[in-house]
């Protein structure tokens, strides 16, 4: 499904983020990137959903290089992706059910299509019945439950999460990481980002570790 | 088809929503683009409705003859036999110079200064109307009866028309310059507007860019709001041109009453009212889609 081969990035001013990786993420996948701040786990993450371009190798995401890829397709490339983001990234200005809707309306969904899955999306995250709600008005937590409902809406093959729970109580926290479980038994590759131990012991899967640009395959945890 | 549809049809109702958010800049805009559209607009047909007024009048151009004082009745035959004989002539009338100082007595209340001349100071004329009232056609029979034996003065009566059409062509392409210049002002306003909504926006750009938004989706609304701003501004200038030939009418109808005509403006026509929406529109549309072409790609989420 997606695969890196021989992948450096280094950005402008020289700082390398990766040297040389390599590996294969196989669909339904649980993987847990984890290593310290600044290790380049955002910078993996990036790579795979062609946010980022390798300096040199090549990632290969459903067999088309994110290298050859023109520019007016990069958008439809990127809607295999769903994506959480620490800082959620959500549109202060539009409520819940908006916020949610804006993957369909980017994808073509027909309105009332579009209602449905939005608030199907919801009801998964726990946050049926505060759609009219504005974000500014929901708790941390219920504000990434929104990112997540937000990256699943429209179906994605693959849900990149960087560092999820990084703004979260324990408790929040447990209930993001149990959605992630939830989305990955029903068939989608799950790639969540951290540095926190905590957090990565109370997920299940392949665990990645990047240090030192390089990334190191390991364990299972189950 | 229906996708394609539905997604205008949001871009469209975000566009109406993003101008009612803030009304006052909307309005602010609306009327700056209004005010500035309706210059050209009203002197652009100010002046087509005068040079109408002017054609009309000078659409059946005539050539006055004035022959010397001392011409005698042989002579008045002679003119009139040459005028009988000349193919460009389609009518004419004599007026002898009796009746033209008794009309002139008669119409301009000039009894007394009149009584007060020891002989009558006006000539004998024949008013002609030619049959080709193109200008070369006019000239030359201008040229050819100032030949003529005892014939003092040849007048194209049509010349303070074509003089008067001559400038409102000047005023026209002056109305032009105005109207590029205007124009482009308005793209201006629409291409910093946009410019300023793209920075407000850029958030929402650049998540809507991460969830696989095209470019074109990012667009749609912001052209919208620059084609529908436009079409608010053709409004307002349509509404300012109304209201300003209403208020010189009622001027224009005094004005007109003391030349014993009746002149008035008439309201822009649902056809040139149609153009104006359509061409403001499109200014807007423009100045939306140079900022959008220019802004959008400073916003890379790679």
């Amino acid at each position: 499904m997606i695969t890196f081969t021989d992948v450096t990035k280094r950005y402008p001013g020289g700082y390398q983020a990766l040297k040389g990786v390599s590996l294969s993420l196989e669909p339904a996948e649980m993987v847990i990137v984890s290593g310290h701040s600044g290790a380049g786990k955002t910078t993996l993450l990036k790579l795979m959903a062609a946010i980022e371009i390798p300096s040199s190798g090549a990632v290969i995401v459903n067999g088309q290089n994110t290298r050859s890829v023109k520019a007016a397709a990069m958008p439809y490339l990127r809607r295999k992706f769903g994506l959480v983001f620490q800082d959620h990234k959500l549109l202060f200005d539009r409520n819940v059910f908006q916020n949610v809707l804006l993957p369909l309306q980017i994808t073509g969904f027909d309105i009332r299509s579009s209602a449905r899955r939005a608030r199907a999306a919801l009801d998964k995250v726990g946050l049926l019945g505060k759609e009219k709600a504005m974000p500014v008005t929901l708790s941390g937590g219920e504000q990434q439950r929104l990112c997540i409902a937000r990256a699943v809406v429209h179906r994605p093959s693959v849900l990149l999460a960087d560092e999820p729970t990084g703004n979260l109580d324990e408790a929040s926290a447990g209930e993001i990481l149990e959605l992630f479980h939830i989305f990955n038994q029903v068939g989608v590759t799950v790639v969540v980002a951290t540095h926190d131990r905590a957090v990565h012991a109370r997920l299940r899967g392949r665990t990645l570790t990047v240090a030192g640009g390089k990334v190191i395959e390991g364990p299972v945890t189950t | 088809m229906k996708t394609w549809l539905s997604q205008h049809l949001t871009a469209l109702r975000d566009t109406g929503r993003r101008l009612l958010i803030t009304p006052l800049a909307t309005l602010l805009n609306i009327a700056v683009m209004g005010v500035a559209l309706s210059l050209p607009v009203g002197l652009y047909l100010g002046l087509s409705q005068l040079q109408g007024l002017s054609r009309q009048v000078s659409s059946d151009p005539q050539v006055s003859l004035f022959l010397a004082l001392d011409a005698s009745p042989s002579d008045v035959r002679e003119v009139e036999q040459r005028l009988r004989q000349n193919s460009e002539v389609g009518t004419f009338r004599y007026v002898p110079r009796d009746r033209a100082l008794a009309d002139l007595e008669r119409n301009a209340h000039l009894t007394d200064v009149l009584q007060s001349l020891k002989t009558n100071p006006l000539p004998d004329a024949f008013v002609v109307t030619v049959r080709d009232n193109r200008p070369e056609g006019l000239e030359a029979l201008r040229d050819e009866a100032a030949r003529w034996p005892k014939v003092e003065h040849v007048q194209l009566d049509s010349d303070w028309a074509r003089k008067l059409d001559a400038a409102l062509r000047v005023g026209r392409s002056l109305a032009l310059v105005l109207g590029v210049l205007l124009s482009s002002a308005l793209v201006a306003i629409t291409f910093n507007t946009i410019r300023l909504q793209i920075l407000t926006r850029r958030e929402e750009i650049e998540v809507s860019k991460l969830i696989g938004a095209t470019n074109q989706f990012i667009r749609r609304p912001f052209l919208y709001f620059g084609a529908l701003q436009g079409l608010a501004g053709g409004l307002a200038a349509l509404l300012v041109v109304g209201a300003a030939t209403w208020l010189l009418n009622r001027d224009l109808g005094g004005l007109s009453e003391l030349y014993s005509a009746t002149f008035g403006l008439s309201p822009p026509s649902i056809e040139d009212s149609a153009l104006l929406l359509g061409f403001s529109s499109l200014l807007g549309w423009l100045g939306a889609w140079l900022s959008v072409s220019r802004h959008l790609w400073q916003i890379d989420v790679r």
